[in-house]
């Protein structure tokens, strides 16, 4: 048999190549999510250079820190949408992309997460929600399904889970969308749509984490998660002509909101343009 | 001219009835200030409500976050994006600040932050003032690390330290605390705004694409977003290039002691102090901010009486001047320390002298009075 030429990933340039392979565990999400990503910026040809990946503390955290080759902050715990809005408030015109964890942006960095969907703030939001607390090895997050075993949940999960998406939607932002890994070929036109859109902009990005979460729930491998999202996910324009009911403990995937309201940072410029007249 | 320069021009030289809250914000624009990001607390709240209205005419801005760790939060983001930044608050707010303090010491991000220090703990006396933050400016975020913390007594100190401040953030790359008092935040005096041409202001120092932004020298220069250096910017330990490296014992006893040392190294140029009456005297009395206002009163008093006492005070609190408290203690037989909290500086300058160290405490939001000081010292 002839050795196969190994091909060059197609999308590396975008990557700090140094650092590879990731460290990512086997069957994890975060690698689906960072290639879809990077075909997202490859197709609206969005120059890195022009592009700011602010990051918290998580295993998420490090799908573009240190992976993406863009200039990164990897901040706090849950305070990377705060350090991103100071960052958009000093250069307007920069790409301003928040990946970080469902503990991260939707635990600890919640209100966070509010009051710049409130802002509208310019920023690409992307909540890559796992629903476990991956990193530190598996403890409930407050998107963890209720009932569900975790290491600090050992007889089941009390809590109800955030329903995030709908959640910021009401806060104000101006595009709000949830897919899962399943969905690669929606995920990206939905992360271009958040890389466009002035204002606000939220993807909530359902993953698998088969390591600390999958296996203490009944899915030990990547594709059995993928296999459930497949199967339990309706879109929302289907879903909008159905009952509760009828829609039950299945995800809602698809685009929850979008509007247009002006953006923080330009109400801001023209104000103090305004003063100064 | 730019903006700022044709804006300010109208405060120069003229002399104004301020706060010391107000001085301080004036003295942050004139220091450079263009961001500013905070959240409302008393007694500093007046510094938000005095930059908010001035920052759009020097081409800042100013945003009120919805709490002190996004205060600090989009302070940082706001300074790697280009701004020159502070924020201000009091205790409770400087508490909830302190991990995010961490990382600009950790990322070197020039910055600078007010505390205008309140009755504590917890909520404490929320209107009345204190000295309780000197060790939590020095010790408030965790793992080792060295700060630089001044303390004005005056509304003009207010105003003269904060460009201070702001020269000393860019100057060593690293947050520089302005550790007032609610006294001095909320005392109302006679202040000159000097000239433009004699602010002296020290400008970033841009790092080129070879420069490392992380090491390579005791205080590498800065680099910013949008620069196209692809920078990574971390609060976990790493290399001198920003990657993350948090394996290496070497890597790590590296990068936090150039962070140690260049505030360390440079002790002598940071120390700023005042004395008074220290030819003859053979006991010393040392303080700072607020509580130095009677203390000079109280040593002027005594010096009346032909008593041989003299008077230090600190407007550097971090760097501590342990050299000069340290050839103080030999050279006088007992040291008075008043301050408005249970011994903070006390304690401190007990590690540096031989000679007895009498703390002189107040605390419950009211200035020493200077009869408690002499009395004090009479009776000790």
């Amino acid at each position: 048999m002839m050795a196969k030429k190994k091909k060059a990933y197609r999308l590396k340039h975008y990557l700090r190549e140094e650092l590879l392979p990731t460290t990512f565990c086997q069957g994890c999400g975060c690698g689906t999510v960072l290639n879809t990503y990077a075909q997202a910026i490859e197709e609206l040809q969005i120059n890195p250079k022009d592009i700011v990946s602010v990051t918290g503390i998580g295993c998420s955290s490090w799908i573009p820190s240190p992976y993406f080759k863009a200039d990164t902050l990897h901040t706090t715990h849950g305070r990377a949408i705060a350090f991103a809005t100071g960052v958009k408030i000093m250069k307007p015109e920069a790409n301003v992309v928040v990946i970080a964890g469902d503990g991260d942006l939707a635990g600890i960095g919640g209100n966070h997460l509010i009051h710049a969907a409130r802002r509208n703030v310019g920023l690409a939001v992307f909540l890559i929600n796992n629903m476990i607390y991956g990193m530190t090895g598996g403890q409930v997050s407050p998107m963890t399904p209720l009932g569900d075993k975790t290491t600090t949940t050992p007889y089941g999960n009390p809590e109800y889970p955030f329903n995030i998406a709908e959640f910021v939607a009401a806060a104000g932002a101006n595009y709000v969308a949830r897919w899962t890994t399943y969905h690669v070929f929606p995920l990206m036109e939905s992360i271009q749509k958040a890389m466009t859109k002035d204002g606000f902009s939220f993807v909530e990005i359902l993953t698998q984490c088969p390591v600390s979460y999958g296996r203490r729930v009944g899915m030990r491998t990547g594709e059995e998660f993928l296999k459930y999202f497949k199967e339990n996910t309706i879109n929302s324009l289907k879903a909008k002509d159905m009952t509760p009911e009828e829609i039950g403990d299945k995800i809602i995937v698809g685009k929850i909101v979008e509007r247009n309201r002006k953006e923080f940072t330009t109400i801001l410029r023209e104000m103090n343009e305004e003063r100064r007249k | 001219m730019g903006l700022r320069e044709d804006y300010l021009k109208k405060f120069e030289g003229k002399t104004y009835f301020w706060l010391g809250d107000e001085a301080c914000a004036y003295g942050g624009v004139f220091g450079g200030c263009n961001f500013f990001t905070g959240y409302p607390i008393t007694p500093a709240s007046e510094v938000a409500e005095v930059i908010s209205g001035e920052l759009p005419n020097v081409g800042g801005y100013h945003v009120q976050m919805e709490d002190e760790i996004a205060s600090i939060a989009a302070l940082i983001g706001g300074v790697w994006a280009g701004a020159r930044g502070m924020t201000a608050t009091s205790g409770p707010g400087f508490s909830l600040m302190q991990e995010n303090i961490g990382y600009a010491i950790m990322t070197e991000t020039p910055c600078v932050i007010v505390d205008v220090q309140r009755s504590g703990p917890s909520t404490g006396q929320a209107t009345k003032p204190a000295q309780g933050d000197v060790m939590q400016a020095r010790w408030g975020t965790h793992g080792d690390h060295n700060i630089i913390a001044l303390a004005p007594n005056s509304v003009q100190e207010c105003f003269d330290l904060m460009i201070r401040c702001f020269n000393l953030s860019e100057e060593y790359r690293t947050p520089v605390i302005l550790l007032m008092d609610g006294e001095i935040g909320h005392l109302r005096e006679r202040i000159t705004v000097p000239s433009l041409k004699s602010i002296k202001l020290k400008k970033r120092k841009k790092g080129k694409k070879k420069d490392l932004l992380f090491g390579g020298e005791l205080i590498p220069p800065f680099k910013e977003i949008g620069d196209g250096h692809y920078l990574h910017v971390t609060g976990s330990t790493h290399k001198e290039n920003g990657i993350r490296d948090v394996e290496s014992q070497k890597v790590h006893e590296k990068l936090v002691t150039r962070l140690y040392d260049k505030i360390e190294k440079n002790r002598e140029k940071l120390v700023d102090l005042e004395e008074k009456w220290m030819d003859d005297a053979k006991i010393a009395v040392i303080s700072y901010g607020a509580a130095a206002r009677p203390t000079e009163g109280a040593v002027a008093l005594l010096r009346k009486k032909r008593k041989k006492i003299g008077f230090m005070r600190l407007r550097t609190i971090w760097p501590f001047p342990r050299e000069q408290v340290r050839a103080l203690g030999k050279k006088v037989k007992k040291i008075y320390v008043p301050e408005m909290n249970l011994g903070q500086l006390s304690r401190e300058i007990e590690r540096f002298v031989d000679c007895p160290v009498v703390g002189i405490p107040k605390i419950g939001g009211i200035v020493h009075t200077i009869r408690e000081i002499t009395t004090a010292m009479e009776r000790s």
